[in-house]
């Protein structure tokens, strides 16, 4: 690995002026496609969560040619549809205060000011039209008695500007969003190929012009040709295994566009989520999540003394310690997700978590239920409750939850332009997939946020630059590229099917996700993550050489899909340590133990870190290597502060 | 990472009679298993993964089936377990059920949902694509994305909105079909329709949706519904029949009041 500390090249085509006026200003100065000409492009979408569905149906209403990949038997199912708790937007309708440059303002603030400030503004300017268009589509959101919308709290912001649907936010935004993508594909606007997988990417002269897919039922290996690429395949925290993502969220699709040349931005920006439910057992196979919005009316707390193992019900008052209240009393249980992670450790790193195996903290609804009445709650958070009562057997009503933190979401992620182009010409990625606007900690409620402003108002804006701003020749799937990238895949497929070892991928996988989780997760130190590089070489040649996948290519076969995936991951994996590695401060979601305050709170560089690192692939194989580049970041109208929620 | 749970029980052994099909063209037959020492605190789909390690192990090809969220909202997973879509507890998706359902030295027969219109593709995983196209046909607002008028310009009863989100609810999983004799899609075609139906923002399509949805669900080979409400009784989201009978009124209006085609100017 070698860094470059000269400026870097990478151009993040940040327009310039006063903040509030840069979005309007670029989008004058784009080129535009005439109505006519829309119809000679086709755009190529991988991946229908709120990102991809949102721009598949933009472009295809504006006009354009859209195919449109997915993994899901349906579209309806990509992991958009779990997110709980809401989305923001700077409405200001409860009158609390709120303005487009308050929601700007927290969102650079909880991203621990390593987001651009362009993007982050654009992002707070588009969020009020995004609940309008929702709301137009028939989202059902939650409404007062007088008819109009409701709004809540969540963390990292002291108004009320989460719009919600229960506790189903990101199904019926992702709903309204597949809808409106079924019926461009019932007009005959949109190919939709469902069960595909994006095994590579295609470049040709340069310009990403089309991917190879397998066909996850028949096996079949498939060319897609196109004239712009959009990869909208979610984020990549199933590198530990462990997440709240689902079972085929992974970053194959990222990854193989990142060794096509696509630079990859602060890999090892991840989201630890601090309530979820505890890991129960080794046959564990992912992680639920809790909706922060919980945090509005549950209270968390530790028993003040060290291996309290009375029951809840036991500990009076003056012998429990809501830490989270006294520590930060004007945030309380509403700090950002990052600190009462970590304040979570923390209570379980010192002897005073509960649970059978000390590993979580109480989320506790007594006194909430107590003031509004069971009734009140069971409206607000009835469906978690009862999710957690399946899983657990435990009655939220009646006893605290336990939650602990986990593996959420990735802030890092391909490295994109403010057109959300990446550093391969044609390739745009949007959503999750890119690294953009969160920083080094996402807020609650605004990855539906972003993923929605990225399809529904970003791309169908600056897709045109492309488009009208290049020359792009006619590319058919005969091209000599999509036959050695074809050929690459198969060889690479009939690797993973010989080895003829004796261990699955999934119990490879479990092996690397707990040397992340321990080594690059919560905390991250130097020593711990030169033991997780070791680590991961070692496990990643024993899995080329130890892995057992049967049955063939040319079948449904999930072990073959799912050894690929892990593959990827394991080489994902050293660079988010190598990432984690370089960055010798603290930030957001980003811990390294060497680098904090003297309160334990995350200790911010400014001086030598305020910079995005976009990671260059360089070596293959046995000589897997990246050079890193850096974007540095300026604020001309947040000024840089120790973050404080005290 | 090692949980506090294992500790306190030997766990569950358990036979199980797994339907097994090579593909779309093979007959299809159950194959029977034991598995030993299941923690009765894992989920349905966890004794699923441990039943594949150890196929795995004894070089046996795994048994395929659907999920993804394993949280009971994408509505990937399926499975009929015991005769039951998703298994026996009422509201619940088979990823959210766990095994402390179940006792030790149980036989479990597990079979993949069963539907003209859902055909077998490996082992327990279906093509459910027919929801699709009839959502395609009309489960929509045309609302083109743009600038539409401010939200709260709308104002939206909240037991209109109240309804119309206990219809929005349904996964598309589609246990109705399953568990319907006559494997009708009447509670998923109903609830998108009530969805839309209930709030101003479906009025303009409210007809012309009702109609085409019936439409292209009778021509994906759904049956009828005969009243049995066995749907309701298998729905992972609870949604009511009382939606069907909503749809039945709304299909019964638009196909009265709907001019034959090419008559009417812009559209209903």
């Amino acid at each position: 690995m070698s860094t470059t500390p000269t400026t870097p090249k990478l151009d993040s085509k940040c327009p310039t002026g006063p903040v509030s006026e840069r979005w309007d200003k670029h989008r004058f100065e784009l080129k535009l496609v005439n109505p006519a000409n829309k119809r000679k492009f086709h755009v190529l979408v991988v991946g229908t969560g709120l990102a991809g569905a949102s721009a598949a149906a933009s472009l295809a209403e504006l006009g354009y040619k859209v195919s449109v990949l997915c993994i899901h038997d349906s579209p309806r199912r990509a992991h958009s549809i779990a997110a709980q708790g809401g989305i923001n937007a700077a409405k200001n309708y409860p009158n609390d205060g709120d303005s487009v440059r308050r929601l700007f303002y927290d969102t650079v603030k909880g991203g621990d000011y390593r987001a651009r400030e362009s993007n982050v503004y654009r992002l707070a300017q588009v969020s009020n039209s995004i609940i309008d268009q929702c709301v137009a589509q028939g989202v059902p959101f939650a409404r007062e008695y007088g008819g109009l919308l409701d709004n809540r709290s969540f963390g990292g912001a002291q108004v009320s500007r989460t719009f919600y649907a229960r506790g189903q936010t990101g199904q019926q935004l992702l709903l309204g969003a597949y809808q409106a993508l079924m019926r461009q594909v019932g007009l005959g606007k949109v190919a939709l190929y469902p069960r595909r997988e994006m095994l590579d990417l295609v470049v040709v002269d340069g310009v990403a012009r089309g991917v190879i897919a397998r066909e996850l039922v028949s096996g079949a290996v498939e060319r897609y040709a196109a004239d712009a690429v959009l990869l909208c395949t979610g984020g990549y925290g199933n590198v530990f295994f462990l997440s709240t993502n689902a079972k085929f969220s992974n970053a194959t699709a990222i990854w193989r566009a990142h060794k096509r040349g696509a630079l990859f931005g602060n890999p090892c920006f991840t989201q630890i989520h601090p309530t979820c439910i505890p890991v129960s057992g080794s046959y564990q196979s992912k992680l639920t999540l809790m909706s922060e919005s919980l945090r509005n009316d549950g209270r968390v707390w530790v028993p003040k003394s060290k291996g309290d193992r009375r029951s809840p019900d036991q500990i009076p008052d003056e012998e429990r310690d809501y830490y989270l209240e006294r520590i930060y009393p004007s945030f309380g249980n509403l700090v950002p997700r990052d600190i009462a992670s970590r304040r979570a450790k923390e209570m379980a790193d010192a002897g005073r978590g509960v649970g059978d195996n000390g590993m979580a903290v109480y989320l506790d609804f007594r006194d909430a239920i107590r003031r509004d009445g069971a009734p009140r709650i069971a409206e607000k958070y009835g469906n978690l409750f009862q999710m957690y009562e399946r899983i657990t057997a435990d009655d939220p009503y009646k006893v605290p939850m336990r939650i602990y933190p986990a593996v959420h979401y990735t802030m890092g992620g391909l490295w994109v332009d403010y057109n959300l182009e990446s550093t391969i010409p044609g390739l745009f990625v949007l959503g999750e997939a890119n690294f953009s606007d969160h920083g080094a900690n996402r807020l609650g409620a605004s990855a539906l946020m972003q993923g929605l402003a990225d399809g529904y108002y970003v791309i169908p804006a600056t897709i045109g630059s492309h488009f009208a701003g290049r020359k792009l020749g006619a590319v058919t799937t005969d091209h000599e590229a999509f036959r050695t990238t074809e050929a690459a895949v198969r060889t690479r497929l009939e690797r993973l099917l010989s080895i003829d070892g004796k261990r699955s991928s999934d119990d490879f996988h479990r092996e690397l996700g707990l040397v992340m989780w321990n080594h690059c997760g919560m905390a991250r130190s130097e020593q711990g993550l030169k033991t997780a590089l070791t680590k991961i070489r070692a496990l990643r040649d024993e899995f080329w050489h130890d892995l057992r996948v049967l049955g063939s290519g040319e079948e449904l076969n999930r072990e073959l899909e799912k050894a690929g995936r892990v593959a990827d991951f394991m080489e994902l994996a050293e660079l988010m340590v190598l990432d984690a590695e370089q960055r010798r401060e603290s930030c957001g979601g980003h811990f390294r133990e060497e680098s904090q305050t003297e309160e334990g709170e995350a200790l911010r560089d400014d001086a030598n870190y305020c910079y995005v690192g976009a990671w260059q692939h360089t070596g293959e194989g046995a000589n897997l290597a990246w050079t890193m580049h850096k974007e540095s970041l300026t604020f001309e109208e947040v000024k840089l502060t120790q973050r404080s929620y005290k | 990472m090692s949980g506090g749970h294992d500790t306190h029980s030997h766990g569950l052994n358990l036979t199980l009679h797994v339907w097994r099909q090579k593909n779309a063209q093979d007959t299809g037959h159950f194959e029977t298993y034991s598995l030993q020492g299941i923690s009765e605190h894992c989920s349905f789909l966890e004794m699923l993964d441990q039943l594949n390690e150890q196929l795995l192990r004894e070089g046996r090809e795994p048994v395929a089936f659907d999920h993804d969220c394993r949280e009971g909202i994408c509505g990937s997973c399926s499975l009929v377990i015991n005769g039951r879509a998703h298994g026996p507890d009422r509201e619940t998706a088979t990823c959210q059920l766990h095994m402390r359902r179940f006792h030790d030295g149980e036989t479990i027969y597990i079979e993949p949902f069963r539907a003209k219109a859902f055909p077998v593709q490996r082992d327990l995983v279906t093509d459910r694509s027919a929801f699709d196209r009839i959502i395609a046909a009309g489960g929509f607002v045309s609302a083109n994305t743009g600038s539409p008028q401010d939200a709260n310009a709308l104002p939206i009863p909240k037991e209109a909105a109240d309804l119309a989100m206990d219809a929005a609810q349904c996964i598309g999983c589609g246990a109705c079909v399953a568990a319907c004799p006559n494997a009708a899609a009447m509670l998923f075609v109903g609830a998108k329709v009530s969805h839309l139906a209930l709030l101003p923002q479906g009025q303009p399509e409210r007809r012309k949706r009702v109609l085409a949805m019936v439409e292209q669900m009778d021509k994906e080979g759904f049956g009828n519904c005969g009243n049995i409400y066995e749907c309701e009784a298998a729905c992972p989201k609870g949604i009511s029949v009382e939606n069907i009978a909503r749809m039945n009124r709304e299909y019964l209006c638009a196909s009265l009041t709907a001019r034959p085609q090419g008559e009417a100017k812009g559209g209903f």
